[in-house]
């Protein structure tokens, strides 16, 4: 059903898309409606100028051959008697018609007919006999004419032609109608080839004006085209790229108009880039600039770190909280400088084939002291198998540290549980904490940079601000994906997906997005859940 | 507060004043002696001036920058030199590793870390090997007098480049990872930057090769690290 409704539109479809097909067709349909015009009215004076030249010549003919038969009948009476010399008159009228068969001679007795033998007495419309015979008795000799069909009796087909009818005889004698029947073979035979040149001539005519139409469409759709493959060579990057410009018609203004605003394009994106590039460069340059004064700083803050304990109270504690402010701010500046490199690409990717499950035992193995400073405990969910996949160990070491740390510092001290998982496509990690969360329209903002959930709430742990931007940026570089789901009061689940081959695409997460442990009392939830597994 | 001297010398080369400074009040109190230079141009001369145990070089310095003078320091002596760098990311760090420097600390860094790749630079690793003399193919490594010969013409090798060839002849057959080396010769306990390995050992294969593009004592073993090749004990 479908296909045959494809079918059925592919015309349509060839008509729409191609504009020289539609110039052409046009242009094809037009031509031949005008030729089909032209012939009929140029057949139409042709065959009614043949005619009416037949119709006269017959006329001409016909009067002379009566005034013959007239004269012939009026001698011939005197001699003998009316039936004999009727006979051979009439007879002598149809050898003449017969010569170079010019005409036909139908002469009509009371008894019977005196004709040239192959022609159908039909061939006389009745019409015109009867207009005919009404003349015998008075004494009209005009001649009367009709066009009619010409009928043999020989089985030749039968042709158009013209009678023409008379009374002969002259008054006080017998009369008697003859009619003349002027078969138009010679002038259908004209007017056949009048047709055929009409036919052949009208044959070139369209095929010319399809040539003219395709090369006018031609000309007219190889600029546009060409317009059109240059804007797609802008759209895919190729900047510098022009249209030739031709000559100073429309399309070769069109061809200028293409090219300027190629080249504003061109030097908008340049400027923008340049201006992305700087600001890049910017914060790369601060970040480096800052180092040298930081060092002095921090070599100053060690040393009298180192002796802060024979400080006074004051000295003392101020020891300590520049040493420990000085660490966020390396910290600040070293991840700054990170997501410098994302903005500007250059981060690089150091992939190795590892099991994903021994790194997370790393990382959580690593964690405990601080988890159990807050007093949360640390659930580790691994599967029976290992999880091999191409990472980078340090990039992903980072993301989990970050995770990590992030659930540790907002797990209201209950635990967290951390669950491994791979399937034929995809490794996946998820850190479930069941502390304040944030709200659901907050889990795309969670991952921009410097954002807080709770703008009054202070970072205990020394966070950047800048953690999960970062580990967006790691996930990205691998081909996988971060998501953020949370619920204010009910906790938040982060999960890491990444392809276990780099470069080929993920199918689906081997673990939900949504945790588990949630109650399932809304059917959107269980939806998604398992719409993600 | 300052510990007793001991006798060791450090040049620092830093253009930045409080930074120099600071340096210097670190290392004083480890007991150092040190001399402060600011510029590059200068930075040859007051180095020829006296003997130095290791020097301290920022890579970015007005006038000479500090790849050129690392370079010519390297051309006068295999002393010990330790670059400080802002931009340890970058193609700076592997321009002043090939010019000949052992080490290099990523700014900002602390007292302890400065203190300790010093002293990783200074101290020599112990002589555990039983044997003195160590034939690697052509080249006899005399670990006692920190010589290294072919045949009787001897071969400068920095102390760096000296180390390095010994820890990987002392265990014949045994392929290092480059995380191995690391520990062993620079002092990393953990994973640090691997580009520090691979310069290295372009140096030293520079040196000892007959022909460094077709190395025969320094053997890359793909995928791995790097591993001595026929290696002899000589008692």
């Amino acid at each position: 059903m479908d296909q045959a409704r494809r079918l059925l539109r592919a015309p349509s479809r060839a008509w729409w898309g191609s504009l020289t097909l539609r110039v052409v067709g046009t242009t094809l349909i037009g031509t031949v409606l005008v030729l089909l015009l032209g012939g009929w009215l140029l057949q139409q004076q042709a065959a009614a100028g043949i005619e009416k030249g037949k119709v006269d010549s017959s006329y001409a003919e016909a009067s002379t051959a009566l005034d013959i038969f007239e004269s012939s009948l009026r001698d011939s009476t005197v001699q003998g008697s009316a039936t004999q010399s009727i006979n051979r008159v009439a007879g002598a009228a149809v050898a003449r018609g017969s010569v170079g068969g010019q005409y036909y001679v139908l002469v009509s007795l009371p008894t019977s007919d005196i004709r040239t033998e192959k022609l159908d007495p039909s061939s006389v419309p009745s019409s015109l006999r009867q207009t005919v015979e009404q003349a015998i008795n008075s004494t009209d000799s005009r001649l009367y004419s009709s066009s009619t069909l010409v009928r043999y009796r020989d089985g030749t087909d039968s042709v158009p032609g013209i009678v023409v009818g008379a009374v002969a005889g002259s008054s006080g004698l017998t009369r008697y109608p003859v009619y003349f029947v002027f078969p138009m073979s010679q002038e259908q035979k004209t007017l056949g080839v009048v047709q055929q040149a009409l036919i052949s001539t009208g044959l070139a005519v369209a095929l010319g004006m399809v040539i003219i139409a395709f090369w006018v469409a031609r000309a007219v759709i190889t600029p546009v085209r060409s317009a059109r493959q240059s804007a797609e060579r802008l759209a895919s990057g190729q900047l510098a790229d022009r249209m030739p410009v031709r000559g100073t018609d429309d399309l070769a203004r069109l061809a200028v108009s293409m090219n300027y605003m190629a080249s504003e394009l061109q030097h908008r994106i340049r400027q923008l880039e340049e201006l992305s590039r700087l600001q890049q460069r910017f914060v790369a340059d601060v970040s480096h600039e800052l180092r040298t004064p930081l060092t002095t700083v921090r070599l100053a803050a060690d040393v009298l770190y180192e002796a802060h304990d024979s400080f006074p109270a004051l000295e003392n504690r101020s020891a300590v909280l520049m040493r420990r402010e000085l660490d966020r701010f390396e910290a600040l500046l070293a991840d700054l400088l990170e997501i410098s490199r994302f903005d500007a690409g250059a981060a690089e990717l150091t992939l190795d084939e590892q099991d994903l499950c021994e790194l997370v035992r790393t990382e959580v193995d690593a964690l405990h002291a601080l988890a159990a400073t807050r007093g949360v405990e640390l659930v580790l969910i691994l599967p029976d198998s290992s999880c091999d996949a191409d990472f980078d160990q340090r990039r992903i070491g980072r993301v989990l540290r970050n995770l990590l740390t992030n659930a540790i510092e907002h797990g209201e001290g209950r635990p967290v549980e951390i669950e491994v998982a791979a399937n034929q496509t995809a490794v996946a990690v998820t850190v479930r904490d069941h502390g304040v969360g944030f709200d659901a329209n907050d889990s795309h903002n969670v991952f921009e940079r410097f954002w807080r959930a709770d703008r009054a709430r202070a970072r205990s742990l020394g966070g950047t601000g800048l953690g999960l931007a970062i580990a967006m940026e790691d996930v990205r570089l691998h081909g996988g994906n971060l998501t953020a789901w949370g619920r204010p009061m009910r906790g938040a689940q982060f999960r890491v997906t990444i392809p276990r081959r780099h470069g080929t695409p993920i199918a689906s997460s081997p673990l939900p997005l949504v945790p588990r442990d949630l109650p399932r009392r809304r059917p959107v939830a269980k939806a998604i859940g398992r719409a993600e597994k | 507060m300052s510990e007793t001297p001991n006798g060791r010398r450090i040049l620092i080369i830093d253009d930045d004043a409080s930074l120099a400074e600071m340096l210097q009040l670190v290392l004083r109190q480890e007991g150092f002696e040190t001399t402060w230079c600011a510029s590059g141009d200068t930075a040859l001369e007051v180095f020829r001036s006296a003997q130095f145990d290791l020097v301290l070089l920022d890579l970015m310095l007005p006038g000479l920058d500090g790849v050129a003078v690392c370079r010519r320091i390297r051309a006068d002596s295999g002393v010990p030199i330790v670059m400080l760098t802002a931009k340890s990311d970058t193609g700076d760090v592997v321009d002043g590793l090939e010019a000949g420097a052992d080490d290099y600390i990523p700014k900002p860094f602390k007292p302890r870390e400065l203190v300790a790749r010093v002293w990783t630079r200074l101290r020599r690793p112990p002589a555990e090997s039983e044997t003195d003399m160590i034939r690697v193919g052509d080249v006899t490594i005399d670990v006692s007098a920190h010589e290294v010969k072919r045949g009787s013409d001897p071969i400068a090798l920095t102390p760096l480049e000296f180390d390095l060839l010994l820890a990987l002849a002392r265990r014949p057959h045994q392929v290092f990872t480059r995380e191995k080396l690391l520990e062993q010769v620079w002092g990393y306990r953990h994973a640090a930057d691997t580009r520090l390995v691979n310069v290295h050992i372009q140096r030293l294969r520079s040196k000892i090769e007959q022909d460094p593009e077709r190395p025969e004592l320094v053997l890359t073993v793909r995928g791995i690290g790097y591993k001595a090749g026929g290696v002899a004990g000589v008692k």
